[in-house]
């Protein structure tokens, strides 16, 4: 979007519609107006020209995330299988097979909100008001560690976020450092003297074929080649003591649901405080009382309030944990399934 | 149409074994010729010589016969998430001369390709000109008109082949490259038309460019490329652009990388600096060795690679007489000349040009020689009219690595075996 005052040239043309509008030229096509002009140049630069008035936070846009990007890019914005990832990659461009995400590699925060605007979600662009775009952009840079949890992205602290590499590109240099491919006078004879295969294609098989395309699992560099891996899911926790008044069949299905959280929670003999605490025996337990695991203040203080995690409790947090508790770290959206909810607190509660 | 093109898309598996079984059937009716036993083909009647074939217009808009249903672009389905936002490639090893049809010309899509017709389609220019202006598409047509041959490649364009030999085929080493002949109006006209009185001095200006899609994949490009060659083309090979190339109208950005040649363009914004889009930072920009990564890497370097034989065309008649041919282009001028190499490049010849190169335009390239059925490391070496000529994949990685995506111009090699097939191979 430019700085300049576009509106003028197009206000003074509007009154002459319909004679001559220009004495060079042609003469053809129409005066853009004021509002078309305005519907679509939406571009927003890296000094925050174009930017609209609004304000989102982390906590905002980790709800509209998880309900319009995650599907693609994951609860915590860390891709899923060939869909980009959004955070992660710090200090990887230097090597092998380097992640390169908003946080690790994008040079101007400018380029997320004009693109989430203008293009996001896959197939429904246009589609998010300004405050959900700064939200967005909140999370983004949340889950990049870029930002504290309580962080507001806004149009008047816009340009003060600072990008891990924005000084990490230099503009095309091949003319100079790649001079000594301007040769004019190529070799044409005994330009080595032994010649051996390296490598083959056939080694790695990689190429389409008629079956073979969807199976074959390879590294490439290509724009949005990272290989097709697979979630890292884990399997199945082994239920080992349903306890007597609870349905197996609803242990089961909760031990599904509770896929979604073991990026973070881990269960069963053993089991260690992770990203989140180890949540043996929770049902029924004090709330923030996990050993050894540093709960957000919030969390703390309510278990000092006497907050216990009863089935009740239980389920209404993990509904909507954000509304539940404003300021837990828990960074997830929240089951929308009742059956969802009953499921997994039957496994937690079998996990005594 | 395009049902029935599905439904005979065979596999490329399929695909080489009807080679070599063609192969196989011509060293016979050579043997039976050579025997002096007569060709029935000629000797009897057929019925194609005796009856009646298709009326006019059994076909209204024609597609190639039947036999040439494996001459199709192709997708690599691990490369991307899904086939909306994904690309797919030109069958260069199965084709001749320089213009590629549009129907097998490869597609890149952000959004998936969208369909926008004529009177839908309206053109903005706005930002840094004295009058900011919409075009309708029948305006468009009232301006002088150009007519350019010119390569579209992408970046990425043999992008997979960075760290090591990977995808056996042309088709798919280098086939995100198409060469169409243009008909358009100059950019320039257009800017002219808005008035660039407002833009001042030129030098530090830029064109945004944007297209009607849900991906509006903007790219900046400086003003001074926007007013020199660059074209809004609404028509290519003759005919209207195809839905997946833009249709109705697109930019034509002659020499440079693919992605800022915007499909259903609707905005040009003259402004005071880069917007740094999404496609012009995170996308497009190449990684060195060091974590650093060069922006603004436009020009498309010169390069070339042999399309038969090659993984997908293997020698199919036995030793004698041999075509090796193939496409050579550069983005920073004309193609003065292809060398090739049959020993993994310890000895070179000067190919013959099919015709002289001209400016950011496929050139065809043809050595005529005569193949003794000995194990063949194949390759192409094209040299542009700036003087530079194509870099080896050492050369390539001495200077930027092996995390690099796009601008991939080293040398090709094909492994040709005594069987006549062929293999991408990387050689010391």
């Amino acid at each position: 979007m430019s700085k300049f005052p576009k509106y003028l040239a197009a206000g003074v043309f509007a009154l002459t519609c319909g004679s001559p509008l220009w004495a060079e030229g042609y003469g053809l096509g129409r005066v853009a107006l004021p509002e078309e002009i305005a519907a679509w140049d939406l571009d927003v630069s890296p000094d925050g020209t174009g930017l609209p008035p609004g304000s989102g936070d982390v906590w905002t846009g980790e709800e509209i995330f998880a309900d319009k990007c995650a599907a693609c890019h994951g609860d915590f914005a860390e891709g899923v299988g060939n869909w980009p990832k959004l955070a992660g990659g710090r200090g990887t461009l230097d090597r092998e097979d380097p992640l390169k995400t908003v946080g690790s590699y994008w040079p101007y925060l400018s380029t997320g909100w004009d693109y989430i605007n203008r293009s996001m979600p896959f197939g429904a662009a246009q589609t998010l008001e300004p405050d959900e775009v700064y939200a967005i952009l909140a999370y983004i840079l949340y889950s990049n560690d870029l930002v504290d949890e309580d962080f507001t992205l806004s149009q008047e602290n816009f340009t003060s976020v600072a990008m891990p590499n924005a000084e990490g590109f230099f503009v095309d240099d091949r003319l100079t450092s790649e001079q000594h491919f301007w040769t004019a006078e190529p070799c044409m004879q005994d330009c080595k003297e032994t010649v051996e295969i390296t490598m083959r294609a056939r080694v790695l098989d990689v190429t389409p074929e008629e079956t073979a395309a969807s199976e074959a699992g390879t590294e490439s560099g290509a724009d949005t080649t990272e290989t097709a891996e697979a979630a890292p899911v884990a399997q199945e926790e082994q239920v080992e003591e349903a306890a007597l008044l609870l349905d197996p069949e609803l242990v089961a299905q909760g031990a599904t649901v509770f896929k979604k959280c073991k990026a973070c929670h881990r269960v069963g003999e053993g089991a260690k405080n992770s990203t989140g605490p180890a949540l043996n025996a929770i049902v029924g337990a004090t709330a923030g009382q996990v050993d050894g695991f540093r709960y957000s203040k919030v969390m703390a203080a309510a278990g000092e309030d006497g907050l216990i995690w009863t089935e009740a409790e239980l389920a209404a947090f993990l509904a909507k944990p954000r509304a539940y508790m404003k300021g837990t770290k828990m960074s997830f959206a929240g089951l929308r399934k009742e059956t969802d909810i009953e499921a997994i607190v039957a496994y937690l509660k079998s996990l005594e | 149409m395009s049902d029935k093109a599905d439904k005979f898309v065979p596999s490329r598996r399929q695909f080489l074994a009807g080679a070599a079984a063609a192969g196989a059937g011509a060293a016979a009716t050579g043997a039976a010729q050579a025997a002096g036993q007569v060709d029935p083909l000629i000797t009897e009647v057929q019925d194609w010589a005796s009856g009646l074939g298709d009326g006019v217009d059994a076909t209204p808009y024609g597609l190639p016969i039947r036999f040439e249903q494996d001459v199709v672009r192709r997708n690599v389905e691990w490369l991307t998430a899904d086939t909306i936002s994904s690309i797919n490639f030109t069958p260069i090893h199965a084709l001749d001369g320089t213009i590629t049809p549009q129907g097998c010309a490869f597609e890149r899509h952000h959004s998936g390709a969208i369909e926008l017709a004529k009177e839908d389609y309206r053109l903005m220019i706005n930002g840094l000109v004295d009058r900011p202006l919409v075009f309708s598409y029948a305006d468009l047509e009232r301006f002088p008109r150009e007519n350019r041959v010119y390569f579209c490649e992408c970046a990425a364009n043999s992008g997979m082949e960075w760290a090591g030999a990977q995808l056996n085929g042309a088709q798919f080493t280098h086939g995100m490259i198409h060469n169409m002949e243009y008909s358009g109006v100059s950019l320039r006209t257009l800017l002219e038309e808005a008035g660039l009185a407002a833009a001042g001095d030129f030098k530090d200006k830029w064109v945004y460019v944007e297209g009607a899609d849900a991906s509006s994949n903007g790219r900046s490009i400086p003003l001074e490329k926007a007013l020199d060659d660059v074209l809004v083309a609404f028509k290519a090979n003759g005919e209207a652009l195809r839905k997946e190339h833009g249709y109705p109208v697109r930019l034509v950005v002659p020499g440079w990388e693919g992605n800022m040649w915007i499909k259903w363009l609707r905005r040009i914004e003259v402004t005071d600096g880069p917007v740094e889009s999404r496609e012009e930072t995170s996308k497009y920009t190449d990684t060195m060795a060091d974590g650093t990564a060069r922006k603004w890497t436009w020009e498309m370097d010169a390069k070339s690679v042999i399309t038969s034989p090659s993984p997908q065309a293997p020698i199919t008649h036995g030793t004698g007489p041999l075509v090796i041919t193939g496409l050579a282009w550069s983005g920073r001028g004309a193609i003065t000349g292809v060398d090739v190499s049959k020993d993994g490049g310890k000895s070179w010849t000067a190919a013959r040009l099919a015709a002289p190169g001209t400016d950011k335009a496929l050139t065809r390239f043809y050595l005529d020689t005569h193949w003794d059925g000995s194990e063949m490391l194949l390759q192409a070496r094209a040299r542009d009219s700036s003087g530079y000529v194509q870099p080896t994949k050492t050369q390539l990685r001495e200077v930027r690595g092996l995390n690099s995506i796009y601008h991939n111009n080293a040398i090709q090699t094909w492994w040709v075996k005594a069987d006549g097939e062929a293999e991408n191979v990387e050689v010391s």
